[in-house]
């Protein structure tokens, strides 16, 4: 991190009581209100006082974008926003994105194409690519590549992301399903993979 | 990492904002997109004992035309400049120099004169506004004043900013017609700040002899350094190969970078001479396919 | 890629199928349940205060202030939670080691930058925080030490006081006769490779939660954990509690492990024990600035390699003598002594020196991340083998195809000891065939006739090609539990946890041909000490080559005890052949009478009050089973990259990979390759991006994700990968480990491709990773140096 030079520090001994503040917000579409710190972060607001924990928190300093979720259509990190800064905005977080029980278009290709692990990272992810999907299909990979590169994942090395990002857009023909579990008929050979 | 207590101060109207930053002057921090100070925040870097958030001051939200030129005031997002058609013809520099700023998710929430505010050598929009001959307009309760680009960065991380005052705006003309330029840069990782970068324009003249040039470096000073006797090469030829080597080994010999953990001096130096020349080249292969 | 097979003769269904995973619906909703995500109610939030020097004294520590800020329950230095203070042992020691002992909390001294001083509990993170920063500690700061080469220079401060020297272990590994070989060798070729790789960067940093149980005087912690069980028998013995009044459950989902979150910290400790005495739930969530000072990584070997060999590139003998970065205390060997024998590789050699320098640092202690002291190995050795093809004028693919330990040849056996402790055996593999297909599918003729006509127009291309073993599937054991549950199902319990390698999935895939049941009946369930009393934890990929067994295993024993139910409900004379119907249980051939698991349950398991049990019914339809494997299973590959090098930027472009991976037979090839293809990401960043840097006095100077590059998807190049599959004659499924063969060879195959590249200059590629500075000075340095 850059050094800035401090001025001086107000201890938490002789500063005032912790100011509070009521904030609300619109989260997937349902309006709610709850109190927080004024130096609460988005994130923790969302998270631990919305009690939407689908959002996740993995640097706290806006580069692995874990925590990514959509102001007002536009993804950002809400670890770098306080929640005070989202009184009487709209949120969505990775909480609204299926239909019901049933996954969206998005959330099926990740699956299909076994884009998560250990899925710690995946909501940013998933919130990042539906951002970049409302301003339009991906067409190539380069910029599939592009629209990920704001998140990082550990586990899966990306590319079935790459894929997934592509099919949504049109721009792949789907994954095969992987199979399912039920048993199979006739001892067939088990399915490869190209 | 969780941010320190603070004060937190949303002011709606300027002479509120003004007024609390004269109060509290060094004991305050303004917070626009929030995207250079929260990661201070939460490591603790900073610990302000008032936080201005500006974002709900009416009026500095949209990049305005002015005469020949735009003025950018204090609550544009990057994204927004990024994705203008208009800001895309009037000042490609700027608009190129935007898609090597971090993430899309940074550039939503992060404005322009915040970029500016913080004043990190290694960033690619003071660079830019160098550049552009831009002008920084600073707003505090007591007056208004106006520092051309060149007097607003002082170091690294330190800008002529003083701390009861605003960067209300930042304004620049349009380039002369037939400028072309390049944003040339070199980070680790794209979205990285950048390990050296070049803002450079050449503007056409008769003959397709180049009449202007900008040569600006970033990354290798403690400031964005313009390198005018580089520029001086250029200016008057046609930016042949052997013009365009002159202008690297000019730039080489005007640069003095330090070295850090991720790259040695001698490396910076080399590679902002590259990122000149190959700007330049950029630049002059845009005009050249344009005519 | 090739065709997924099952093994022979055990009509498998499931197993080598491409099944989709049953953790991802949780995940893709927002509903997984990580560590930070459970809803704890009440729980007060812990925050450390930790070391700002690499080596000082601790003179004294004032937590006055911190104790008076509103919302702090409790301040704790080491001297306040001295009755637990136990040195944490190492995980892997040697009978030479000099040893200091790590503590829970510093006492009096601390040894490097991160080291727990002091734990606040407080109402919530924010304010522990704030508390944490009011604590002052009086330190005498005292000389550090920053690397292995400052530790051994003569004269050098000592990392612990009254040290004798700054070498934890010195060992030794010969096989053959290496003096006599080098003495009549023809060639002799000797290089320093300087060899640093990142830490685990799992997503979620690592993280502790615990409340003790005042009615069943039981102690409850969640741990962000890969080895639940190593962490409760830590708990116990520093506790010095009955393991039964401990239950550790590592989260449903972990965010990811890679070696770091096997490790056990001062934290893990600490934060139960404060619990414990304040009575409250306590956690502790690691943020990423702590992760990056606090975390174990593995950071830096320094090797000295000499190889000898014959006019044609045969290998004679191979001498490496390396150092390695322990920090400041020993967590474990296994790092160092995974390396010791990983240099050989694939090649035939018959005279072996291997020697270890273990050297204490200031700096944080280091452990496994995954490859684990294998990549620095492969790169020493496959950079040889590419010197020893420059220097005879030969190819480097040809030379390592005349090298290579024949099919035929295995088991072979090395001549060393691995560190599990049983002669280095390689039990099965096909290194030509993996050399072969990695070289078909790269092109490899036509890349060469193609390098060669861009270095006619002045461009750099390179290829390169690595090759490794991988000793995977260690011992000494892992176990399953299976049981027939009251509504029907079949519940797996595995004292494994997972970070995402999908066990939920592949467990009931493999119990599910054990069985012969529906996959759908079968459910897996991780982690938890409480429902299956001992296990080792997952690291080393050695999950599938233990577990899956001991799954296998006790799947097949439940079944038997199912079908024996069932002749008996069905009055059936015995023996006969019994099958599933789906949920159903019958003879083979006649569905039409049959009894349901559910029944079945009911009858054996859930029994009636007081009412004699059917005659010839099992009592309690549970089994349990614990695999030992003999020895280390071996996986092994090739890499093989073309790349190309900008040398005014130092730039690295890669444009094509080939991974050829054998991991014996494959449970589920979609999750192999994701397997596969995370670990080579991690490669990439050991490759070319990860490096942590320290300045002279040991502090830390890459502490944050603007200044440690892991790659995005911008960084990673897509990859051809295809497998073979050797099966490991060493457990009963021929599973081997899939987790590091990604990441192990792809720092020497792109460090080989960027050298043979820039050939034309010249331009020695010794120290990894390999970032554009170090390229651009590796040229300079060629030119000054008249190559």
């Amino acid at each position: 991190m850059p050094e800035t030079t401090s001025p001086e520090t107000t201890s938490p001994e002789t500063a005032g009581p912790e100011t509070k503040t009521l904030v609300t917000v619109t989260v997937n579409g349902e309006r709610c209100s709850a109190e927080a710190d004024v130096r609460t972060t988005l994130a923790d607001f969302v998270r631990h006082r919305l009690g939407l924990t689908g959002t996740h928190l993995g640097c706290e300093h806006g580069v692995c974008g874990a925590c990514t979720i959509l102001v007002d259509g536009a993804a950002v990190r809400s670890c770098l926003m306080l929640a005070v800064q989202a009184d009487g905005h709209r949120l969505e977080t990775i909480e609204g994105l299926a239909d019901g029980d049933r996954l969206n278009p998005l959330q099926e290709a990740f699956h299909r194409n076994h884009a998560l692990q250990c899925g710690f990272c995946t909501s940013g992810f998933l919130m990042s690519v539906t951002a970049a999907l409302r301003d339009g299909p991906v067409s190539t990979e380069a910029e599939a590549r592009e629209v990920l590169s704001g998140n990082i994942c550990r586990c899966t090395g990306y590319a079935g992301m790459v894929r997934a990002v592509l099919e949504v857009s049109g721009t792949a023909s789907p994954a095969p399903r992987p199979a399912g579990e039920e048993p199979v008929e006739e001892a067939q050979p088990p399915r490869g993979e190209a | 990492m969780k941010p320190p207590r603070f004060t937190y101060h949303a002011p709606t109207t300027l002479e509120e904002a003004t007024a609390v930053l004269r109060e509290h002057a060094e004991d305050a921090k303004v917070l626009a997109g929030g995207q250079s100070l929260m990661p201070l925040l939460n490591f603790r870097l900073a610990t302000p004992g008032h936080l201005v958030d500006i974002n709900r001051l009416p009026g500095l939200g949209e990049p305005e035309r002015i005469e020949h030129g735009w003025r950018i005031p204090a609550l544009v997002r990057q994204r927004q400049v990024e994705l203008s058609r208009a800001m895309a013809v009037s000042a490609p520099l700027l608009t190129e120099a935007l898609g090597q700023v971090a993430h899309a998710q940074i550039r939503n929430r992060g404005t322009i004169c915040g970029s500016l505010a913080h004043g990190d050598a290694a960033a690619e929009l003071p660079s830019v506004m160098l550049a552009l001959d831009a002008r920084m307009t600073m707003l505090s309760a007591d007056d208004i004043r106006t520092v051309a680009a060149g007097e607003f960065f002082l170091f690294h991380l330190t800008t002529t900013v003083r701390p009861d005052e605003l960067l209300l705006s930042v304004e620049f003309d349009d380039p002369p017609p037939r400028t072309f330029s390049a944003f040339a840069e070199f980070a680790l990782r794209k979205g990285d700040f950048c390990l050296a970068g070049a803002a450079v324009s050449v503007t056409l003249g008769d003959g397709d002899a180049i009449s202007r040039t900008r040569v600006v470096v970033a990354g290798v000073a403690a400031t964005p350094q313009r390198l005018r006797v580089v520029e001086d090469i250029v200016t008057g030829t046609r930016g042949d190969d052997d013009v365009l080597a002159a202008a690297r080994d000019r730039a080489y010999a005007e640069i003095n970078p330090t070295g850090d953990v991720h790259a040695d001096a001698e490396y910076r130096r080399g590679l902002a001479a590259t990122l000149v020349r190959r700007g330049l080249a950029t630049a002059i292969a845009k005009g050249r396919d344009h005519a | 890629m090739d065709v997924v097979r099952a093994p022979a003769g055990t009509g498998n269904r499931m197993v080598g199928a491409r099944i989709g995973r049953r953790e991802d619906r949780r995940l893709l909703l927002g509903q997984g349940r990580f560590l930070d995500d459970l809803d704890m109610p009440g729980a007060y939030e812990a925050a450390f205060l930790r070391s700002a020097h690499g080596h000082a004294r601790i003179l004294g520590i004032d937590v006055t202030a911190a104790r008076r800020v509103p919302g702090v329950i409790g301040v704790f230095t080491g001297e306040d939670v001295r009755p637990m203070m136990k040195p944490l042992p190492a995980k892997v020691a040697h009978p030479a080691l000099q040893d200091f002992p790590r503590l829970p909390m510093a006492l009096d001294a601390v040894h490097y930058v991160g080291e727990p001083v002091a734990v606040v509990v407080a109402e919530n993170r924010y304010i522990a925080e704030d508390a944490v920063e009011l604590i002052e500690v009086d330190y005498e700061v005292l000389p550090a030490v920053a690397s292995t080469a400052d530790a051994l220079a003569p004269g050098a401060p000592l990392v612990h006081e009254g040290a004798r020297d700054n070498i934890a272990v010195h060992v030794v590994q010969e096989a053959g006769d290496p003096g006599t070989a080098f003495a009549v060798a023809p060639h002799v070729l000797e290089e320093t490779y300087r060899i640093t790789r990142g830490g685990g960067h799992s997503m979620e940093c690592r993280a502790v939660a615990a409340r003790y149980d005042t009615v069943t005087r039981q102690l409850v912690v969640w741990d962000s954990t890969q080895a639940p069980h190593y962490a409760r028998n830590a708990l116990a013995n520093l506790y010095d509690m009955p393991e039964d009044d401990i239950r550790l459950i590592a989260p449903p989902d972990v965010g990811g492990g890679f070696g770091p979150k096997a490790q056990f910290y001062g934290e893990e400790a600490v934060v139960p024990w404060v619990a414990m005495q304040l009575r409250v739930a306590v956690k502790w969530i690691e943020d990423r600035r702590e992760n990056f000072v606090s975390a174990m990584m593995e950071r830096t070997q320094t090797h000295r390699i000499r190889v000898a060999f014959d006019d044609d590139g045969m290998l004679l003998g191979l001498h490496d003598v390396f150092e390695h970065d322990q920090g400041a205390y020993v967590a474990g060997l296994q790092v160092p002594m995974i390396t010791l024998t990983t240099v050989p590789g694939q090649y035939r050699i018959a005279n072996i020196h291997t020697e270890l320098y273990s050297c204490y640092t200031n700096m944080v202690p280091t452990s496994s991340v995954r490859g684990a002291g294998r990549p620095q190995a492969v790169a020493a050795m496959e950079r040889m083998m590419d010197r020893v093809a420059e220097k005879l004028g030969l190819d480097p693919a040809e030379v390592r195809r005349r090298n290579l330990i024949q099919p035929e040849e295995m088991p072979y056996r090395v001549g060393l000891i691995f560190r599990d402790g049983s002669p280095l055996t390689y039990d099965s593999g096909d290194f030509p065939r993996l050399l072969a297909g990695v070289r078909d599918r790269i092109g490899y003729d036509d890349q060469r006739a193609r390098q060669a006509e861009m270095r006619a127009q002045g461009r750099f291309l390179g290829i390169g090609i690595a090759c490794y073993v991988e000793g995977c599937g260690l011992g000494p054991y892992e176990g399953a539990k299976a049981r027939l549950t009251n509504n029907g199902e079949v519940l797996l319990t595995l004292a494994a946890a997972p970070q995402g390698q999908g066990y939920e999935t592949v467990y009931a895939q493999i119990a599910s041909d054990a069985m012969g049941l529906a996959m759908p009946h079968i459910r897996v369930t991780t982690g938890d000490t409480e429902r299956i009393p001992f296990g080792q934890g997952t690291f080393a990929s050695r999950i599938t080559a233990t577990a899956g067994p001991a799954v296998h295993q006790a799947a097949g024993k439940l079944r038997d005890l199912i079908f024996t139910s069932a002749i008996v409900m069905l009055q059936l004379p015995a023996g006969t052949t019994m099958a599933f119907h789906d949920d159903r249980i019958g003879p083979r051939d006649d569905p039409s009478r049959s009894v349901t698991l559910r029944e079945v349950s009911q009858v054996a398991n859930v029994g009636r009050h007081g009412i004699t049990l059917l005659h010839g019914v099992p009592a309690g339809l549970e089994t349990s089973s614990y695999f030992a494997p003999e020895r280390a299973a071996y996986a092994s590959g090739a890499h093989g990259v073309v790349l190309e090098v900008d040398p005014e930027t130092g730039r690295v472009t890669i444009d094509r990979y080939v991974i050829g991976h054998d991991c014996g037979t494959v449970i589920n090839p979609m999750l192999v390759d994701g397997q596969v293809l995370g670990g080579f990401a991690h490669g990439i960043g050991n490759a070319l991006y990860e490096e942590q840097f320290y300045d002279d006095a040991a502090q830390p100077q890459t502490t944050s994700y603007l200044d440690f590059a892991l790659a995005s998807a911008l960084e990673v190049p897509p990859v051809e990968l295809f497998h073979i599959q050797s099966p490991s004659p060493l457990n009963p499924l021929g599973a081997k480990g899939a987790g590091e063969g990604g990441t192990i060879p792809a720092p020497a195959a792109i460090a080989g491709a960027v050298e043979d590249a820039l050939r034309p200059l010249g331009a020695r590629i010794n120290d990894l990773p390999i970032t554009p500075p170090k390229i651009v000075a590796a040229i300079r340095r060629a030119r000054t140096e008249g190559r």
